[in-house]
């Protein structure tokens, strides 16, 4: 496989596009079929090959546009097809790094200035030459940038260019002015494509990897101590972990259980054959769908774990198409149709401040559930409460409870106070997590897709 | 790296890119340049593709007009809930084999008279036993037929995301080698591989194995000059000035706040009604008429009744300023 296509395949798998070892052969196969020459038919090929989804199509097309064009340090004016030709035009260059001379970089700066387009291309490919031996597709931070120029210019042997204009600046003269003038003027001009191609190849590589770094730094993080753009961030993790989990819940909804035979429709199968039983059906358990209750506590001390709860239930409503969600913080609410009809933000804004104020009173919620919606609790449904348990020393109606606990397949908990604090105070952890099937300690997203994940599994 | 060798000579329409649209664009359809590459790719390439978009934007089309243009046989398998490797690749004919054994029992009791003990008449019938089980009682089906079409073949299986993972295990297989082993025949691989065509409409995710395995081609709902393009080659009676129009307000139309907003098929549909009504302009009254053949929901339909004046109005004034 050439050079340029690892290296793309590299790019795209940096910008979030799962690309196989099978699929990256299969792209070498089809760029010797197509070939370089057709810009438009090689991007609708690379397309067809490495994109496996409308999502991934589109970053497919951003790298490809992105990668396949020409870092513009002064508007270059050639073709963009120009750039495909680096990794041939790339020999050219493998003398410029040990010539003691510099004569040959000078010149060659000084015809790209020139404006001739084919000049331009001679030196872009030469410093992609260079920058490809420092090893620019390793870049993962922007303050990364002039290090890697840096040493860019040095491998195109820059630094005899530099003592000699050294030399001239220390000792001035009429004579030497315009040479060192030149000198300075032909350095800056390198360092602005030097620059171009390296800032391309942060924009490929780097930058990519630097928010993946981020957005697992945010995952992992107190659900409480977000700042503003970890909340960004976080909403498109969280997107893609419920889309994992969908993918994962979403199969099986049917288990064979094979071993044992469906008499009944075995016979009615077979009438056909006079009853000779040659079609054997067998018996299988169709799998519940999941059907989730989410109960949160909107009051100020858990509205951020809230927040990215709800995120998650409504990011995975291809899997979960049963959900019914409510807040409270003294009197229950349900809060499907802000959800539904709201952009999310706004939606949550709005829920926060509609139900967020008030003094917490479980009790209250339960009650209220029982009164009104005690008919969406059965056998098939998992109950999810986020709150934690602290109820203003109201009577936290632990006879409700219970009684939703017998009714319901799971109540799971998840409470964003650590076990040591559960009953210390006005909480009444202890006494809920007698009868909730399970009670998980959830701080960071990380928990709240764990804790998620478990509550599916018990449909699986 | 080789280029793969293709067993057919360069005078079928495979040979290059431009030559599949122009052959798709001689059975009326109207192919773009990443669907005719995708069926190029697939043929060189020999991997199936999945394609995957909208309803009614001409997926299923794709194989069939595919199979025209290249004068292949078409094979169709419809993927359904509960499809087994019996409706899918292949079946014992049992019944034609119990009638068999029947006709053939004197002929066997014949044949086995003479032997003195049990041992012996096993032997003998041992020579016999494959006979049931040949080529002859096997009921081929989609899968196993498309291996054996010697003149090449186009297989649609169509809305794969119908069918349960099991099935999809099992088109791995089979897609993978393009052959079907059946234990008591043997291997039969296709001499000349079929082009595969899967389609999806999303219903499920399809699994990753399965995706990886498959040139993915999606079909998006077509900008103006594409619809234009395809409406007047399936309904080549209509007025310049009507099909204008027609496109305009169908493009608009998928921009308000709909459930499920027309693709080419009705766009397709409301032409051919509106040329049986004899329409030469789109005037509001007849498009409210009509626009149960655009939209398929009452509430869709409910929803964009106050905007009509201003998308026929526009969709009138389109037209005169493309010109």
């Amino acid at each position: 496989m050439d050079r340029a296509l690892a290296s793309f395949i590299r790019a795209l798998r940096s910008a979030g596009a799962e690309v196989s070892t099978g699929e990256a052969i299969d792209a070498a196969r089809t760029v010797a079929i197509i070939g370089y020459a057709d810009r438009a038919a090689l991007k609708a090929s690379l397309g067809l090959v490495l994109a496996k989804s409308v999502a991934e199509k589109v970053i497919h097309d951003q790298v490809f546009d992105r990668f396949f064009s020409k870092p513009s340090a002064s508007e270059a004016t050639a073709d963009d097809d120009e750039t495909l030709r680096i990794s041939d035009d790339a020999e050219v260059s493998n003398d410029a790094s040990d010539d003691p001379q510099f004569g040959t970089l000078l010149s060659m700066i000084a015809d790209a200035n020139g404006g001739r387009g084919d000049a331009v291309d001679r030196l872009t490919a030469v410093i992609a030459q260079a920058a490809a031996a420092t090893g620019v597709d390793d870049i993962r931070f922007a303050s990364q940038i002039p290090y890697y120029v840096r040493q860019t210019m040095e491998r195109m042997g820059i630094q005899p260019m530099e003592a000699r204009l050294r030399d001239l600046l220390l000792a001035p003269s009429a004579k030497t002015a315009q040479e060192a003038y030149d000198l300075a003027a032909a350095r800056d001009a390198l360092q602005r494509h030097v620059r171009a191609l390296v800032d391309q190849r942060f924009e490929l590589f780097g930058r990519p990897a630097t928010e993946t770094f981020l957005a697992d730094v945010a995952v992992n993080r107190q659900l409480g101590r977000m700042s503003s753009s970890d909340l960004e961030r976080m909403t498109a993790a969280v997107k893609r972990m419920a889309r994992r989990l969908a993918v994962k819940h979403a199969r099986r909804r049917r288990v064979a259980t094979r071993g044992k035979l469906d008499l009944r429709r075995t016979l009615r199968a077979n009438a056909g054959h006079d009853g000779v039983p040659f079609d054997l059906v067998f018996k299988y358990k169709r799998r519940d769908k999941p059907r989730i209750v989410a109960i949160c506590d909107v009051s100020a001390s858990v509205s951020a774990q809230a927040h990215f709860l709800l995120l998650f239930l409504y990011a995975l409503r291809g899997a979960v198409t049963d959900l019914a969600t409510f807040a409270f913080s003294n009197s229950l609410h349900d809060i499907g149709a802000p959800l539904d009809t709201l952009p999310f933000d706004d939606a949550m804004a709005f829920v926060l401040t509609e139900y967020g104020s008030g003094s917490t009173d479980y009790g209250q919620a339960f009650a209220d559930l029982a009164e009104r919606h005690w008919d969406l609790i059965d056998r098939r449904t998992t109950v999810l409460i986020l709150g934690d348990g602290r109820s203003n020393d109201n009577d936290p109606r632990l006879d409700l409870f219970r009684d939703m606990s017998d009714r319901a397949k799971r109540v799971v908990w998840l409470c964003p106070e650590p076990p040591a604090r559960w009953g210390t105070g006005d909480s009444c952890m202890h006494l809920y997590r007698t009868f909730a099937t399970h009670v998980s300690h959830c701080t960071s997203a990380a928990e709240i897709e764990l804790a998620i994940d478990d509550a599916l599994q018990a449909y699986a | 790296m080789q280029k793969p060798t293709t067993p057919f000579s360069d005078t079928t329409p495979l040979g290059s890119i431009d030559d599949i649209t122009a052959a798709l664009e001689t059975v009326g359809y109207i192919s773009t340049r990443p669907i005719s590459t995708a069926l190029y790719l697939a043929h060189h390439l020999r991997k199936p593709v999945l394609i995957e978009g909208p309803a009614g934007v001409g997926k299923t089309d794709l194989a069939i007009s595919a199979a025209k243009a290249l004068q292949f046989a078409l094979l169709r398998l419809q993927c359904y809930e509960g499809l087994d490797d019996g409706k899918a690749l292949y079946e014992w004919k049992y019944g034609k084999q119990l009638l068999y054994t029947q006709i053939l029992k004197d002929k066997i009791g014949h044949l086995v008279a003479d032997a003195d003990t049990l041992d012996q008449a096993m032997g003998k019938l041992r020579g016999f036993q494959d006979l049931f089980f040949s080529r002859e009682f096997l009921e081929a089906r989609p899968l196993l037929q498309a291996m054996e079409q010697h003149g090449g073949s186009v297989l649609l299986i169509d809305e794969v995301d119908k069918s349960d993972e099991a099935f999809e295990a099992l088109l791995l297989e089979v897609l993978a080698d393009y052959q079907v082993t059946v234990p008591e025949i043997g291997t039969i691989a296709a001499d000349v591989p079929p082009l595969v065509i899967l389609t999806s409409n999303n219903t499920r995710e399809l699994g990753d194995a399965l995706k990886r395995r498959c040139l993915h081609l999606h079909i998006g709902f077509p900008d103006a000059a594409l619809e234009n393009r395809v409406v007047r080659a399936r309904v080549p009676g209509i007025s310049d000035a009507l099909l204008g129009q027609l496109v305009a307000f169908v493009q608009a139309l998928r921009h308000e706040n709909i459930r499920k907003p027309p693709s080419i098929a009705e766009a397709v549909d409301w032409a051919r009604t509106l040329i049986l009504m004899h329409a030469s302009v789109l005037d509001e009254a007849m498009v409210r008429d009509t626009l149960n053949v655009l939209l398929k929901r009452q509430s869709d339909i409910i929803a964009v009744q106050d905007r009509l004046p201003d998308l026929v109005r526009a969709a009138r004034d389109a037209p005169a300023r493309t010109h």
